[in-house]
């Protein structure tokens, strides 16, 4: 007798990644697909994806989408869950995304305590542009944009969004979570199921950080950028639950 | 016939509520009526001003570059439009107010001691109702009963404005009539 | 049929709005529209299901919209001309992403902040897209309380019918004045159709997705076809215009919204005059009334443009004209509205220049 231990989830499409090799998202999407069937809210999610790298995540995860204008995403995401308030409504945002050219968006959402969740990929680059610097590349990181690394008094220092969003009044849930190892992988998917649950109890804006590896911009092998996460990375960005007011 | 009026003062004399007024009287008497009130930086620093046209015919310009009839409540407003009114036109004036006399010979002015009139009625919130009374009166582009009416539909009802504003029209008519 | 009421513009607006059955409404405030805002802000709250928010920023407001009309609402923004050029790009979004959706202009003053009164120089942003890429916003364009009334009603029916941002096109004065109104009857949103593309979760069916991006070339020249079509069809099926005193006329004067009342003050003065001037007033903007003005010229061959601008819709007119008549232009900008006389006066002026006061003129 045998037994299905591993299957592809009811909310993964059977299409093949277009992510490069080592990429995070592919794993991010699984998670969120698999999230979905667990908690059997497939049929009633929709999802705001992004521009950038994760802009064909429509491609690949398998509910209703609707896509937002660069950074916009959480305006987007207000404007479906105001309408249709017991669906799951969640975005899927880069760090470009979200923490630049979406401050203002996503903070007053969060502010307005709007019952969204926001799955914001952090990898510390522009990834689909070309590899720009992002509002999280590192100190001294090279980016196309930082050719001699991020330089803090021109460029300023990486910008804690999810700190920033926690001090607003209307987020109840934000935690910083990576994919870089097993262990890690698991405790974003508890991170997830725990926003979407934060958002099912209708008690508030969440949100997941999910520190992604992109070892193509970081021109580094797969293996290493695994490494940087844990050496590098989680130094200046350190995991943890950065807000839980939720008392789940 | 189509005639065009200015109401004019200082913010707090009720001056758009006596275009609004006469306006929504008109309109209820069947005419054909535009209300345009001035708005933004124009009416910062206390001056309140708006224009109404009453007509049997379709109203184009809400504008009045020459009006039938301006109501001053103030002497900036007289300053400004006594002016603009077409000849003939009549110039109802705020004399509690405005002690300087219009230069115009070719218009009629008429003055009207709100103030003074208010203190008889029992109210000082009530000048502006004087000087529709007084404006109604003269003009006869609607009546008071009409203008009754249309005060007991903005105030829903309510009692006590509407007593007062009614004691306002009813003195304005009179004073009118009497001289 | 309901009473009339005196109602001021951006409220009649709002009320026709609710009445459609609009049920988002994001804005963010800014002179001369904010009437509106409040008003939707005191009367949305009083149906269930109705969603007022005021957004952190104009693009956030249009972004809602975006949201709201994927989810398969009725949904609306408005602002005035500066918050306009930020909802542009929501609007390019929309028209890519084919959701209806309604925008109010209340055209202010400008290049640049400008100033608040009327004014009507966004006529090219509004109907050359004013987003970036390849489509168009059906423009209306109202002059008088009514219209503004039945023309909001009508933006929400061509925006679901043609899943396309409609945009009524306004400014300071018409927002300002109040004017007799017969409202429209109410809606139900509940009794308006689904769209089959809208997102409520794919329960029963396929997953859906709203997208505007098409990285295949050959795919997006079709998209480009399929939107270009779709325009062509508007252009058929719904341009509006009004002629007034055309029949014996030598002069066409092409004046819309305010400018276009008061034009037509102006022309009752000058048939008084016995001059032979009449209107050919556009309600919709986009798409252009350039099939009656070309027409017009078998007979009329001296048109005179009258707009709150340097110019704009002179443009539409002239490709409209294709050369077969005089094109005049009086124009004036900034937010000074011209009277009655004075535009009389310059198409008197005109009027005798061009000799149109013989009887054999051809």
């Amino acid at each position: 007798m045998s037994k299905v231990i591993y299957k592809r989830p009811r909310y993964l499409k059977p299409n093949i990644f277009h992510y490069c090799p080592g990429c995070g998202h592919s794993i991010i999407h699984r998670l969120i697909a698999e999230v979905l069937e667990e908690l059997d809210i497939g049929e009633k999610a929709i999802c705001v994806p992004p521009a950038g790298c994760a802009v064909l995540a429509y491609n690949y995860i398998d509910v209703d989408m609707g896509e937002a204008p660069h950074g916009r995403a959480a305006a987007v995401a207000t404007g479906i869950k105001r309408m249709l308030p017991d669906r799951v409504v969640f975005t899927y945002q880069g760090d470009g995304d979200i923490a630049a050219i979406g401050t203002a968006e996503i903070i007053h959402a969060a502010n307005r305590g709007e019952r969204i969740t926001a799955i914001f990929v952090n990898n510390g680059v522009y990834g689909m542009t070309g590899g720009q610097m992002a509002p999280t590349t590192l100190p001294g990181q090279i980016s196309t944009t930082t050719p001699s690394g991020r330089d803090l008094r021109r460029d300023g220092p990486p910008l804690d969004l999810s700190e920033m969003l926690a001090i607003a009044r209307g987020s109840v849930y934000i935690e910083r979570t990576a994919v870089n190892s097993p262990k890690n992988i698991r405790n974003t998917k508890r991170a997830v199921e725990k926003a979407f649950k934060v958002q099912l109890a209708d008690l508030g804006f969440s949100l997941v950080e999910i520190l992604s590896q992109c070892p193509t911009n970081w021109k580094m092998t797969p293996q290493d950028s695994l490494k940087h996460i844990d050496n590098v990375v989680t130094k200046f960005y350190p995991l943890k639950v950065i807000k839980d007011e939720t008392g789940l | 016939m189509t005639k065009k009026m200015i109401f004019a003062g200082f913010g707090g004399q009720g001056v758009l509520m006596m275009g609004y007024l006469l306006a929504l009287s008109a309109m209820r008497d069947g005419k054909n009526v535009t209300y345009l009130p001035a708005y933004g930086a124009e009416v910062r620093g206390g001056t309140a001003n708006c224009t109404v046209v009453v007509s049997d015919e379709e109203i184009y310009s809400p504008v009045a570059s020459s009006p039938d009839y301006v109501v001053v409540m103030n002497k900036p407003s007289l300053k400004k439009y006594e002016g603009t009114i077409a000849p003939g036109g009549i110039l109802f004036i705020n004399s509690s107010l405005v002690d300087i006399e219009p230069n115009r010979t070719d218009i009629q002015a008429l003055k009207i001691p709100v103030n003074e009139l208010a203190k008889e009625v029992g109210s000082d919130r009530a000048i502006n109702m004087i000087m529709l009374g007084a404006f109604v009166e003269k003009t006869g582009l609607t009546s008071l009963d009409s203008l009754e009416a249309s005060l007991r539909y903005v105030t829903k009802g309510k009692e006590k404005f509407m007593e007062i504003n009614k004691k306002g029209l009813i003195k304005g008519s009179e004073f009118v009539k009497r001289s | 049929m309901s009473e009339k009421v005196l109602m001021r513009g951006t409220h009649v607006i709002g009320e026709a709005a609710i009445r459609a059955g609009c049920r988002f409404y994001a804005g963010y405030p800014i002179t001369p529209q904010n009437e509106l805002t409040e008003y939707m802000a005191a009367q949305m709250a009083r149906y269930p299901g109705r969603v007022f928010i005021q957004a952190e920023s104009e693009l956030s407001a249009i972004n809602m919209v975006i949201g709201a009309s994927m989810a398969g609402a009725r949904a609306m923004t408005s602002s005035s001309s500066p918050g306009i050029s930020l909802k542009q790009e929501g609007i390019s979004y929309l028209a890519g992403q084919e959701l209806p959706a309604v925008i109010v202009n209340t055209v202010r003053g400008g290049p640049g902040l400008g100033n608040i009164a009327p004014t009507q120089g966004d006529y090219f942003q509004a109907t050359r897209g004013g987003g970036h890429g390849d489509y168009r916003t059906i423009v209306l364009a109202p002059y008088s309380g009514q219209e503004l009334a039945d023309l909001t009603v009508k933006a929400f029916e061509y925006a679901d019918r043609y899943r396309n941002p409609v945009m009524i096109l306004a400014d300071g004065m018409m927002g300002q004045m109040m004017e007799p109104v017969v409202l429209p009857e109410p809606i139900d949103p509940v009794t308006l159709p689904k769209g089959d593309y809208i997102l409520d979760g794919a329960k029963g069916r396929p997953s859906r997705l709203v997208k505007s991006l098409y990285l295949d070339p050959p795919v997006m020249e079709e998209h480009n076809w399929k939107l270009f079509r779709k325009y062509q069809q508007i252009a058929r099926e719904i341009t509006t215009w009004e002629d007034f005193m055309i029949e014996d006329a030598k002069l066409v004067i092409v004046a819309y919204g305010t400018c276009a009342r008061i034009a037509k003050g102006a022309i009752r003065r000058l048939r008084e005059m016995d001059l032979k001037v009449g209107m050919l007033r556009p309600i919709t903007l986009y798409p252009f009334p350039s099939k009656p003005m070309k027409e017009l010229t078998l007979k009329v061959k001296s048109f005179l443009v009258i707009e709150l601008s340097t110019g704009q819709m002179l443009e539409d007119v002239r490709l409209a004209v294709e050369g077969r008549a005089k094109v005049h232009f009086y124009g004036r900008p900034g937010g000074v509205v011209p009277t009655p006389d004075e535009i009389a006066k310059h198409t008197n002026l005109i009027y005798h220049r061009q000799g149109l006061e013989g009887e054999d003129y051809e």
